[in-house]
């Protein structure tokens, strides 16, 4: 009987480090290509709407890179924490709040301010406020080790509620007929766009986050540090650090991340605050970090990838298939990537009986 | 009259990544035999009983267990076949009762958990071989060495066969060695067999009955106890004589460096680990730190460096108080450590080699262009590391975990050296290294000591210790018993500090 | 308010509660063997989805439930295969798993949205009890299914404690090393709580579809396997403290659609948030307190590797 057996590997496969995440993605198509078929629908045809929704025109790119925009920022920010091994799971909660403190200076000095002082006001406003939600559970994991993944993910709840509470009552437009959306942002408080595309600012915003958290991380003395305690407390502690202080602080920093990605959708593209302003960015950033192996130029990319999947999921209706299938084909890249790490730190051997 | 062994393992190889840890190695126990397996750390004793124990499975090799050939593939295959393991680190759910941990997959419990009934079993085994335990008891509110009755408990319980133990008298008191030692003659009365592992001599000599010698993954010697001796025992496991003679010494010590005075410091359960520790340390000597683990040594020496604070009592470097100094602080008055936890503590696991050579001055200036860290001076500083201290690499940007023990410990050690300390503390650095690893990094302690930097060493080894150290303090239960000049005394003296006698009209702090 | 719009929010605390129950003890029994399943809303949904396209396919209720508790175990087992045999991060898998649950369901039940059904599980009429005054209308007039998800928690609690099984499923969760040290197989326990989790997610999703709002929508647990995964530690990982905070979830989630006609002036937004608070607090507060027995399962979301040196 040929049994598999995994051997820990000396060294990561370097091949493997690359094919893996380039493999989950294409086996996540052929899955997608199976259910499709099972549902009787012509997978050429759907990859096709599929395609060419997402980049068969430049419309259809400036789309893309308009959902890939904040997949861009909540990816870092979470890329981040878990550089720290800190598994900040509440983006989602972190980008409404965001979104709220950007639309509440929005609502309040929108109308009597330039944007100058508005837009910057704003994204202090989105910083602060995502970074309370990530410091809320930064706190209790730095001083009383309470496990922060499930904080985070409880707080993303309270803050969707919050939203919701906003939305439905006090901010709600009184013209809106009844849906829960604040009143429109004037001028001032919108994002400068690209011609008549609705790529907006944030893009640059992103990019420059992106440059940003690569030099810090690689080349600061705070980078180093975060290298360092990511790895091992242990170690951190016997060169100096300061563990309590930096878990704080990087909590703090990524949701201060995340919430500028809630304040960029507010402004640069509902310019509102509305329910449901964010569709799950939060947790598909998870995807794109992991995907990314947490590097800052990856993530651009790969949120640019997954942008793409959620323009098309939409152009991909009109052949009479659900928008649901993106989320299939997002869970699934997940997968095979998850099961397929297990190639970057292992050797996969088949065992034969060897030992009577 | 030819016995039929109770285990016999024969060609067994096991190899993991980058290591051969058993070379085509044979072994058998017979029944009611103490056999001790002997060898230096990394010799293979763990892998091969590991092996036995079903815990890893060889790459060759046949095992017999009373004469017939058995797969032993999982844990359970091997506790069926009689075979029990005692693992250094105790395999005990912490939340669980003594009764419940005995009881915990064995074939033989009822479906349905009855305390009561769970209990009088738990006493019935232990009281069968002389052994007191509270059956009701949480494992986490045990002390280690009745932890240690647990583990043997739940294996007799089983009706093991064969006990292995893995280094069962490291985390013991001495009284409760001679306590284990009177459970496992009384086991061997009744039959059964031990195997210990061990590398302590003066073990082997008094509770074996059969040693078999280990180096570097194959059997290099075995016999009856009675035909051998310490002196044979240790060519067999060093392969070489060893030189108990002092190193000669160029220099004669200079002043006190550091000064510690009655300071207390808290583990990490919350109870006093350094109850009253007061020595001084001089220039250019290396006092050795000796005692059974956990006796306070690795919180004397946290609370030394600045990464635990002390309750009270003052430490005190060249006539200044430095209590309230921090890690960095005293980095930077030259305080420098090596840790007993080398990768994990003293280097990071998946961090490069480069990263690592800068970790404790990683924010001195000489390595920064303005704001960043330039990577073109980090690296020539690292490759004056590892060209001066013999560290063996394939790539600077590999990760640290690649390398070898031994290089591991020199990268270590030569990163401290690098900081030119004025006090070097380091604990068990030669522990687990091959002899001639061994060799390199007291070298470099020698040489540090003739520069003048005073030295602390934490050894496990009473050889080492007259071999390397000019002082030694024993530490026993948090309390430094005695403070000896190493060439004014003896093993027996030491050993019975270790234990907790009190020294009269002897030089003490 | 008068007491029978006291005796129909009581009655509806426990339908409420009931979907969660099932789900919650899923995932207590996954957590117990120290897997992490944050996968438990898009397991309720593919219960909820293919529960309800069976039922309306064959006619059969029963038959819609096996399809649930299908559907919930095959998703589980993907949980199972990735974090154990693999050892992929756990909390990675079981987002994947939602994200993909949600993806599939939504796949899947298109064509069905809104379509009405008339199957599903009438509400018991029990002799004496049902006729108590207020009682029973509180606590025995409804369907087998609300029965059954008490009887199910009490079960497990008994399973955990009571028996020998129950010790080998903790012991995983505590100290894996100390399990595979005594022959208790770990990889196969995980797999088994992981799909039987699985499989009570799948079913309290198909209350929700069969039972509790008849119908097929998109998304419709609405959050709820995420109350379910909050309740676990609600309840500090006992089956039976989980019953109890299933109907406190339960009768928040009855009380925001009441609010009003109570004449309450609070909104229902801040009911929302209410379970996951607490859940907030009492994590803290059994942490702060580090109470050994009440805590997390040691070893969760570890994976387990026994050559791992």
């Amino acid at each position: 009987m040929a049994k598999i057996k995994l051997i820990r590997r000396e060294k990561e496969s370097p091949l493997a480090r690359v094919l893996v995440p380039v493999t989950s993605v294409l086996m996540a198509f052929a899955v997608g290509w199976i259910i499709l078929a099972l549902a009787g629908h012509n997978p050429v045809l759907v990859y096709q709407k599929l395609y060419n929704g997402a980049l068969g025109s430049s419309y259809a790119v400036s789309e893309t890179m308009v959902k890939a925009i904040p997949l861009m920022v909540a990816g870092l920010a979470v890329s981040l924490a878990f550089k720290m091994k800190l598994w900040n799971i509440g983006a989602e909660g972190q980008i409404y709040m965001g979104a709220l403190a950007a639309s509440w200076i929005a609502l309040n000095l929108g109308q009597s301010s330039g944007p100058w002082l508005v837009i910057p006001l704003m994204m202090i406003a989105a910083f602060a406020a995502g970074a309370c939600w990530g410091l809320v559970p930064g706190v209790l994991k730095a001083y009383w080790q309470v496990n922060e993944t499930i904080i985070t993910l409880m707080l993303n709840y309270v803050a969707i509620s919050w939203v919701d509470y906003l939305v439905f009552g006090p901010w709600k437009d009184p013209n809106s007929m009844g849906f829960p959306l604040t009143p429109i942002f004037a001028p001032a408080a919108q994002l400068p766009t690209w011609g008549d595309s609705r790529v907006h600012l944030g893009l640059i915003l992103a990019m420059v986050i992106a440059i940003i958290f690569y030099l810090s991380i690689q080349y600061t003395r705070w980078g180093y540090e975060v290298r360092v305690m990511g790895e091992s407390s242990a170690a951190a502690r016997y060169a100096g650090m300061n563990v309590t202080k930096n878990i704080m602080l990087v909590m703090l920093i990524s949701g201060g991340i995340a919430g500028i990605a809630g304040m960029i959708e507010v402004s640069g593209i509902t310019h509102r605050l509305q329910q449901g302003i964010s569709p799950g960015y939060g947790y598909t950033a998870i995807i794109v970090a992991w995907l990314a192996r947490l590097n800052p130029l990856a993530i651009i990319m790969v949120a640019f990838l997954f942008g793409a999947l959620l323009v098309g999921g939409f152009a991909v209706q009109i052949v009479g298939v659900s928008f649901s299938i993106t989320q299939v084909l997002q869970g699934t890249v997940l997968f095979f990537l998850l099961a397929g790490e297990i190639f970057i730190n292992y050797k996969v051997v088949l065992a034969h009986k060897e030992v009577l | 009259m030819k016995r039929t062994p109770v285990i016999e393992m024969k060609g067994i190889s096991k190899r993991f990544p980058g290591v051969i840890a058993n070379d085509k190695i044979s072994f058998r126990v017979y029944p009611g035999e103490i056999h001790a397996l002997l060898g230096e750390n990394g010799a293979g004793k763990s892998t091969l009983m590991s092996i036995l124990a079903g815990l890893y499975r060889p790459d060759n090799g046949i095992i017999k267990v009373q004469g017939r050939a058995v797969k032993l593939d999982s844990p359970r295959k091997a506790l069926e076949a009689g075979i029990g393991m005692i693992y250094q680190h105790f395999r005990l759910v912490d939340n669980f009762t003594v009764a419940e941990n005995i009881v915990l997959g064995a074939p033989k419990s009822p479906s349905k958990i009855n305390r009561e009934q769970m209990e009088t079993e738990t006493r019935r085994v232990s009281q069968s071989y002389g052994l007191t335990i509270n059956p009701g008891a949480r494992v986490h509110q045990l002390s280690l060495g009745e932890q240690q009755r647990v583990e043997i408990i739940k294996m007799l319980y089983r009706g093991c066969e064969v006990l292995i133990m893995d280094e069962p008298t490291t985390v013991l008191t001495p009284g409760e060695v001679k306590e284990l030692f009177e459970i496992l003659r009384a086991m061997s009365r009744q039959g059964k067999s031990i195997v210990l592992i061990t590398h302590k001599l003066n073990e082997v000599m008094e509770i074996a009955d059969y040693v078999t010698v280990l180096r570097r993954g194959r059997v290099v010697g075995e016999d009856r106890i009675e035909n051998l001796d310490e002196g044979r025992l240790t060519r067999m496991m060093v392969a070489r004589e060893v030189a108990y003679s002092q190193v000669k010494r160029d220099k004669s010590v200079g002043q006190v460096v550091l000064s510690v005075d009655r300071l207390k410091v808290q583990g990490d359960l919350g109870y006093l680990a350094v109850k009253q520790a007061s020595f001084d340390l001089r220039q250019g000597e290396i006092m050795a730190i000796a005692g059974v683990a956990g006796n306070g040594q690795k919180e004397l020496v946290e609370a030394l460096v600045g990464i635990r604070s002390s309750v009270s009592g003052t430490v005190e470097y060249q006539g200044e108080e430095i209590n309230h100094l921090n890690v960095r602080e005293r980095i930077s008055l030259g305080i420098n450590m090596v840790p007993e936890d080398r990768i994990g503590t003293g280097l990071v696991p998946n961090l490069s080699i480069i990263d690592n050579s800068i970790l404790r001055n990683y924010y001195k200036e000489e390595f920064f262009t303005g704001f960043f860290l330039n990577y073109k001076k980090v690296r020539r500083y690292t490759e004056g590391i590892v060209d001066k201290y013999n560290v063996y690499f394939s790539d600077l940007k590999h990760p640290v975990n690649y390398l070898s023990g031994g290089n591991l410990q020199k990268l270590l050690l030569g990163r401290e050296i690098e900081q030119k300390p004025r006090v070097l503390l380091a604990s068990y650095p030669v522990r687990g290294l091959d002899v001639a690893a061994a060799e390199d990094i007291y070298g470099l302690l020698l040489k540090e000591r003739d520069k003048g930097t005073a030295i602390l060493l934490v050894l496990e080894d009473l050889e080492d210790i007259f071999r390397i150290a000019d002082r030694v303090a024993v530490m026993y239960q948090g309390s430094i018993s005695g403070i000896l000049e190493v060439n004014k005394t003896s093993i027996d003296e030491i050993g019975s500090l270790m234990v907790g006698a009190q020294l009269t009209g002897v030089e003490n702090g | 308010m008068d007491i029978n719009a006291w005796t129909a929010l009581l009655a509806a605390t426990i339908v409420a509660g009931t979907p969660i129950l099932f789900a919650a003890a899923g995932e207590l029994l996954a957590e117990r063997s120290g897997i992490l399943n944050l996968g438990v809303e898009g397991m309720m949904l593919v219960g909820a989805a293919l529960g309800f396209i069976v039922t309306v396919n064959t006619g059969n209720h029963w038959v819609g439930l096996l399809a649930a508790l299908a559907g919930g175990g095959s998703m589980a087992a993907i949980h199972a295969l990735v974090t154990v045999s693999l050892r992929g991060n756990q909390v990675v898998s079981g987002l994947a798993l939602t994200i993909f649950g949600s993806g599939l369901s939504g796949f899947l039940g298109k064509n069905y949205q809104g379509i009405p059904m008339n199957y599903g599980f009438k509400s018991l009429d029990l002799p004496v009890l049902s006729d108590l005054p207020y009682l029973g209308a509180v606590f025995f007039r409804h369907d087998i299914l609300v029965y059954f998800s008490v009887i199910l928690a009490l079960f497990m609690w008994y399973l955990l404690y009571k028996t020998k099984w129950g010790l080998a499923i903790r012991s995983v969760g505590e100290n894996p090393q100390a399990a595979d040290a005594v022959g208790i197989d770990v990889s196969r326990i995980r797999y088994l709580c992981t799909i039987a989790g699985g499989m009570l997610a799948g079913l309290g999703g198909a209350y929700i579809s069969l039972v509790y709002a008849p119908t097929w929508q998109e998304n419709m647990t609405a959050g709820r396997g995420w109350i379910a995964v909050a309740l676990v530690i609600f309840a500090l990982w006992n089956p039976t403290r989980a019953v109890l905070g299933a109907y406190l979830f339960g009768g928040v989630e009855a009380l925001t659609f009441r609010l009003q006609t109570m004449g309450i002036n609070l909104s229902s937004f801040f009911l929302a948030m209410f379970p996951y608070l607490v859940t907030i607090l009492v994590l803290v507060v059994v942490t702060i307190r580090r109470r050994q027995d009440a805590g997390a399962p040691q070893a969760l979301s570890v994976a387990y590797d026994r050559e791992e040196r």
